[in-house]
């Protein structure tokens, strides 16, 4: 009992050993990661759970009557109740397992939108989005005759909501927001987006791209009170290829099939087909069962950390890595909003970001450099890309310095 | 004039001078210096008509044709690209349609660049020398016209 009370105390050198391919060499040095927010590291617990499902339950599910069948059924259906808790979704029927965030969207687009948008509707998205966040919406607002409206960005990278508000009309039928913003980092006010839509009209669907937030902070998507929430496993130290669609059972009840094929089907015969139940009226053919089995390690991973050593942990590396950069001449870093996750987006005057990334990885840094699928909003700022470091609890203060070291020895040398 | 090196004897040569840096560090680093040392591309020919999109850097490419010959003149946002062209304009400026057309470039290969650079569109590395072959087609045929 007594050892509920206690907290755990985080110690980043202990976590690290649980992460192999962070004793990683680049040519001769150590490997800093700071890509984190293109995907994570897996822990030593994910890669063993894929292994374990391969190496002594691998069959497929729902239909087997034998024992290693019925186990990985098993397995497939306890991590999506892992997901239901982890999210605070009312029930598993909400949780829809796809390939990632992408295809999440691109559901919600097809099976919700074709229904609900017609012509002289308006979908809403922001200038913040990742391109995956952006396209789907853009082709059926071209399909159905619709229109696109987009909420604009100020200086900081911050939503403006003023504009937000006069953006939401009788015609809204969807908004289409970012929880975090991939190239920024900027934390957007979700539970406000979707309170003014439902307060404009109950009938708005909002769906919330959580790609970026849920491995950051804790996601309650009854809390946020959104419609459909998506997220990637890859970004969550899980598995790459498995992602969710958490949807209001009420709306994915009444939402036709996106895919059609095995395993979504209750009968089927040539004079017509009856769908499954959810969540199986979405997951057409043989799911990612692996994907599945380590995304719920990965959940288990997030709560042994828990986010408040977490969130305390990257917000450390983020302060320090913002002081330590705004010490280098000629730096500006893109995206200055006060609610931020550990994302640091930034230009160096006269010097192309694509040299400055390869530079890097020769100090054995990793960074993303460009225009991170934000191709509208790198617009908006008028710059041609950024370098975008971004942090994850396993990376270290030391890291940081690495990486501010290195940074300015590449200046240097491409001056 | 001094006879022009074949892009054979080119390619080798540029083999050559990088097999003296054991590093990427330094390998990059000769890059950037080519790179910045690169002559001054026209400012009025940086414009869209001669721009060879990368998806992370912008590479403006012209060329002028004279007996027989092409050369080619470029330029890129990037000092690394830039370091690049200088390599590929050595290597393929003043020789003959044929001649761009047949070379096989694997001094890319030789000097590891390929494995760094080619893998990700990034760069534009891939694009640049389609344009360069591309040009090389079209003053071929516009030749033989």
């Amino acid at each position: 009992m007594q050892d509920t009370l206690i907290k755990k105390i985080f110690d980043v050198d202990e976590v690290r050993r649980d992460f192999p391919i962070l004793n990683r060499e680049i040519d001769g040095k150590p490997l800093v990661y700071l890509d984190n927010a293109a995907t994570s590291q897996k822990p030593v617990s994910v890669i063993n759970a894929i292994s374990d499902y391969y190496s002594r339950y691998n069959a497929n599910i729902h239909r087997g009557v034998y024992s290693i069948s019925m186990e990985a059924s098993a397995a497939y259906e306890n991590a999506r109740i892992s997901v239901k808790e982890f999210i605070n979704a009312a029930s598993e029927r909400e949780i829809i397992f796809t390939r990632g965030t992408t295809e999440a969207i691109n559901l919600v687009a097809y099976s919700y939108g074709l229904q609900n948008v017609n012509e002289g509707s308006e979908v809403i998205v922001s200038e913040l989005e990742h391109h995956a966040n952006i396209v789907p919406w853009q082709v059926l607002c071209q399909n159905r005759k619709a229109h696109l409206k987009v909420i604009p960005v100020n200086e900081k990278g911050e939503l403006v909501i003023e504009e937000y508000k006069k953006l939401l009309s009788d015609k809204t039928a969807i908004v289409a927001v970012s929880h975090i913003s991939n190239s920024l980092g900027t934390i957007n006010p979700v539970k406000e987006i979707v309170r003014l839509a439902k307060a404009k009209n109950p009938k708005i669907a909002v769906l919330i791209d959580g790609a970026q937030a849920i491995h950051h902070t804790h996601v309650d998507v009854r809390d946020i009170g959104a419609d459909f929430y998506a997220f990637s496993g890859h970004k969550m130290y899980g598995p790459m290829g498995i992602g969710v669609l958490y949807g209001r059972e009420s709306l994915l009840e009444a939402m036709p099939p996106y895919q059609t094929g095995g395993d979504m089907i209750s009968r089927v015969s040539f004079e017509g087909t009856t769908y499954n139940e959810l969540p199986m009226k979405f997951e057409a053919g043989t799911p990612n069962v692996e994907g599945a089995v380590g995304l719920n390690a990965a959940i288990d991973y997030i709560n042994s950390i828990g986010f408040g050593a977490i969130e305390e942990q990257e917000k450390m590396l983020l302060d320090h890595a913002t002081e330590e950069i705004l010490k280098i001449d000629g730096i500006r870093i893109i995206g200055t909003s006060q609610n931020k996750a550990s994302v640091l987006s930034f230009v160096v005057n006269g010097l192309n970001a694509l040299d400055i990334g390869i530079m890097l990885d020769t100090h054995g840094v990793a960074v993303r450099t460009g225009q991170h699928c934000t191709e509208p909003l790198m617009d908006k700022l008028c710059l041609p890309g950024t370098v975008r470091a971004s942090f994850a609890f396993y990376n270290t203060k030391e890291e940081v310095d690495v990486f501010i070291k290195a940074l300015k020895k590449v200046i240097d040398i491409l001056k | 004039m001094t006879q022009l090196k074949s892009i054979q004897e080119t390619e080798e040569e540029i083999t050559d001078e990088f097999s003296f840096f054991d590093n990427w560090q330094d390998k990059y680093e000769y890059l950037i210096e080519l790179g910045k040392k690169l002559n001054d591309y026209p400012e009025s020919e940086r414009n869209d008509d001669n721009k060879v999109k990368g998806c992370q850097s912008s590479v403006w490419l012209t060329t002028t044709g004279s007996n027989g010959t092409i050369d080619f003149k470029a330029d890129s946002d990037s000092t690394i690209v830039k370091g690049l062209i200088a390599l590929l304009v050595r290597v393929l400026s003043g020789r003959t349609p044929d001649e761009i057309l047949n070379a096989k470039l694997d001094f890319i290969d030789k000097i590891g660049l390929k494995q760094h650079l080619a893998q990700t569109r990034a760069n534009g590395l891939a694009a640049m020398i389609k344009q360069m072959k591309m040009y090389a087609l079209a003053y071929k045929a516009k030749q033989q016209n």
